[in-house]
């Protein structure tokens, strides 16, 4: 007899497409939150074989700190001009130009926090009604709770303790007049599977990153990359050093690592013999130990 | 792991935990992760330091799975967490779901996708009313294979004799239920006996370790792979020059094998066509099968929209608007008999109304309740309900995509209960 196995890569694959399809037919203002980032790459990859041959039904959305990888801003307008996409850029400089966040001072100054005042404005400026990302639960513990479709009153927050109970396959994204959804497609997908699915996809990602000789300083034993952002203390030298970044966030709060990585077979045997998580180069996230919580109840992404 | 491409033979298998309260999950769900070395360092680092703050001795595996704040001061798990690993041979998701007699919605959820539920039966206590109420909901649910792991057996001396008993009682609940396949083995989830290493203080116990069971399990015939069921989700038509005239059907298959050429029938129109191709982007398959997403297309222009569903001609659903259902609800306002409620059912949408409750569940004796069918948070009962317009529906047991619904409150659209076709 036929078997009929997928493998775990096309099963993770169908699931998301399933789940973009959803939000396509079940919103009528939906968008994909875009941060150049591989996770929110792969999302994107996965809408074009979503609605294949026609084009994304809903814009990309970037929330732009101004504190980039120039890299990530060439890839981003790049893809999207490639993918014929439409871009929404929603920038925090505008937010702090409103009065509506203060920028923080010293030397740990970072505006990823204010991302969140942002990201909510764009929301409520385009009238999105959902809005899509590349999170993923394996990330960080408050992640592993979250929903598929996850519901978001009227000022943006989430309810851990009040959450939709999510069965089967079916997906409720019924809202009262001014509430919206995030939704999380590759949930169920580890770094891991994101690699894999890079590799079996010949997915192309900004350069930083694969292993490559980077200007750097290191903080609080984080290596992070020089750059006019970042307001380096007295006896942080920069030097140049083989490293490669896991995630690539905001540059003020994303530590790279060294390694010689240059290809992605090279970082998927990285990322299996790895014994720090992700999310461990993140600076946001060792704020407290419930920092992600935090963030997310008052509307991170 | 060093092989870079054995992932393209890596299979998924997902599955539930339950077990009553201080049965050990969250230690087990930890044991797993760090024995099939699946935990990070700074992971390991940040409980390490939790667990010598809150003055316990040993490292306190459970706290890798409890996540929210609320959980850590409680101590207990309050929601579904998900949580993953892989080994060489299978990618796991874990449905980690608590054992509060308040949160039975959880574990409903949690169990509506897995392939297998681990339940878990402290040994010192032996069978308990959250056994029989986890047994049951996880044959409802329809999950094909069930393992009781007999957990703390380090406090009974690793006794052959409590394990047995323990057996006994559950594989003579468990044949009152439509459970296929029941596994049962011993373990210590804190020292790790049979979890993934065999353990050394059972030498009576010959069958295998927990992790090797999860890797091995037979799952290929957890799909249906007969019934040809295709709930169309969306149209797509890109109406550009190049494709002028493409206008296919997007869905993921519920269930059954679908090819181009097959005939096929769109209900509720009933318009006949064949298939002309079946795409993913930029491929054309030979065929396609659940759980793939893809994009059908068909010989014949027909007027097909979200909430169609294109089957074989010869192999159809039921085409009702009159259901039984087995409920569960999810929500603190109780069921309202004669109640409207909103309905989703694969890609479709209704509205219905609550025209019987024929009874309730006892669900830890399986008696009928007739006598009381006040349906409330977490109580299961059978009821009768009429749609706005035809639903294509099959039986649960058969097909758990088209065999399921979800009812929604229309005034505060939450998912208020969780419906099985029967």
């Amino acid at each position: 007899m036929q078997s009929y196995n997928l493998n775990h890569l096309k099963v993770l694959e169908s699931e998301a497409i399933f789940i973009i399809r959803e939000v396509a037919a079940q919103f009528e203002n939906p968008a994909l939150l875009f941060s150049g980032g591989k996770d929110s790459i792969v999302v994107a990859h996965l809408a074009r074989k979503a609605f294949y041959p026609s084009k994304l039904p809903f814009p990309l959305v970037h929330i732009d700190t101004g504190h980039n990888f120039k890299e990530t801003i060439e890839f981003r307008d790049k893809y999207v001009e490639e993918i014929d996409a439409k871009l929404i850029v929603g920038l925090v400089q505008d937010s702090i130009n409103q009065g509506k966040v203060v920028e923080e001072k010293g030397v740990n100054a970072s505006r990823n926090g204010l991302q969140t005042v942002t990201l909510l404005d764009t929301i409520e400026k385009h009238k999105f009604d959902a809005a899509m990302g590349g999170a993923r639960r394996d990330e960080e513990k408050a992640r592993a709770k979250e929903r598929f479709f996850s519901h978001r009153d009227e000022f943006g927050q989430w309810d851990p303790k009040n959450q939709r109970p999510e069965l089967w396959n079916l997906f409720n994204g019924k809202k009262s007049f001014g509430e919206h959804f995030r939704v999380f497609p590759i949930s169920n997908w580890t770094e891991m599977d994101v690699w894999q699915y890079i590799l079996a996809e010949a997915i192309e990602l900004p350069s930083l990153y694969f292993a490559k000789e980077r200007k750097v300083f290191i903080r609080d034993g984080v290596i992070m990359a020089a750059s006019e952002h970042i307001q380096r203390k007295e006896g942080e030298e920069v030097t140049k050093q083989l490293v490669r970044f896991r995630t690539i966030g905001d540059i003020t709060c994303t530590g790279a690592v060294a390694s010689n990585a240059d290809d992605l077979h090279a970082i998927i045997e990285e990322v299996a013999s790895t014994r720090v998580t992700e999310r461990g180069t993140r600076a946001d996230d060792k704020r407290s130990e419930a920092a992600m919580e935090d963030r997310k109840k008052q509307g991170y992404f | 792991m060093s092989d870079s491409n054995n992932y393209l033979t890596m299979e998924l298998l997902r599955f539930t935990t339950a077990g009553s309260v201080d049965d050990g999950k969250s230690t087990l769900i930890g044991r797993m992760l760090y024995d099939s070395k699946s935990i990070f360092q700074d992971q390991y680092e940040a409980i390490e330091a939790s667990s010598k703050k809150k003055g316990e001795e040993t490292v306190n595996l459970a706290l890798l799975t409890d996540g929210l704040r609320a959980e850590r001061e409680q101590g207990i798990t309050i929601d579904v967490a998900y949580r993953y690993f892989a080994t060489p041979k299978r990618k796991f998701i874990i449905a980690d779901t608590p054992g509060h007699i308040q949160y039975t919605r959880n574990m409903v959820t949690g169990a509506s996708t897995a392939n297998l539920a681990i339940i878990l039966i402290d040994a010192r206590k032996g069978v308990q009313e959250q056994t029989h109420r986890h047994t049951f909901i996880a044959s409802l649910l329809g999950i094909p294979h069930i393992v009781f792991c007999i957990n703390k057996m380090d406090l009974v001396d690793y006794d052959e004799q409590v394990y047995e008993s323990i057996k006994k009682e559950t594989e003579l609940f468990a044949s009152k239920l439509n459970v296929n396949d029941v596994r049962f083995i011993p373990i210590s989830a804190l020292n790790g006996d049979n979890v993934v290493n065999k353990s050394k203080k059972m030498d009576w116990y010959q069958g295998s370790t927990l992790l090797y069971l999860l890797e091995t399990i037979h799952i290929g015939s957890d799909f249906n792979h007969v019934d040809c069921r295709f709930p169309v989700q969306t149209v797509i038509r890109p109406m550009n020059d190049k494709y002028h005239d493409f206008r296919g059907y997007a869905g993921r298959i519920a269930s059954g094998v679908f090819k181009p050429g097959d005939g096929i029938t769109v209900l509720p129109s009933g318009f006949t066509s064949k298939i002309k191709s079946i795409e993913l982007m930029d491929q054309k398959l030979a065929e396609a099968y659940a759980p793939m997403s893809v994009t059908i297309t068909l010989e014949d222009e027909i007027d097909i929209s979200r909430g169609d569903m294109i089957v074989r001609d010869n192999n159809q659903p039921v085409v009702t608007q009159d259901i039984d259902l087995m409920v569960t609800w999810l929500n603190e306002k109780v069921l309202v008999p004669g109640g409207k409620y909103g309905i989703r059912q694969t890609t479709n949408e209704a509205r219905c109304m609550i025209k019987e409750i024929v009874y309730k569940m006892d669900i830890n004796t399986l008696h009928r309740m007739e006598d009381d069918r006040t349906i409330g948070m977490n109580d299961i009962g059978r009821i009768k309900i009429r749609t706005t317009k035809p639903l294509f529906v099959d039986r649960y047991e058969r097909n758990r995509e088209t065999g399921s619904v979800i009812l929604i409150d229309e005034q505060t659209n939450e998912t208020v209960g969780a419906g099985i076709i029967i």
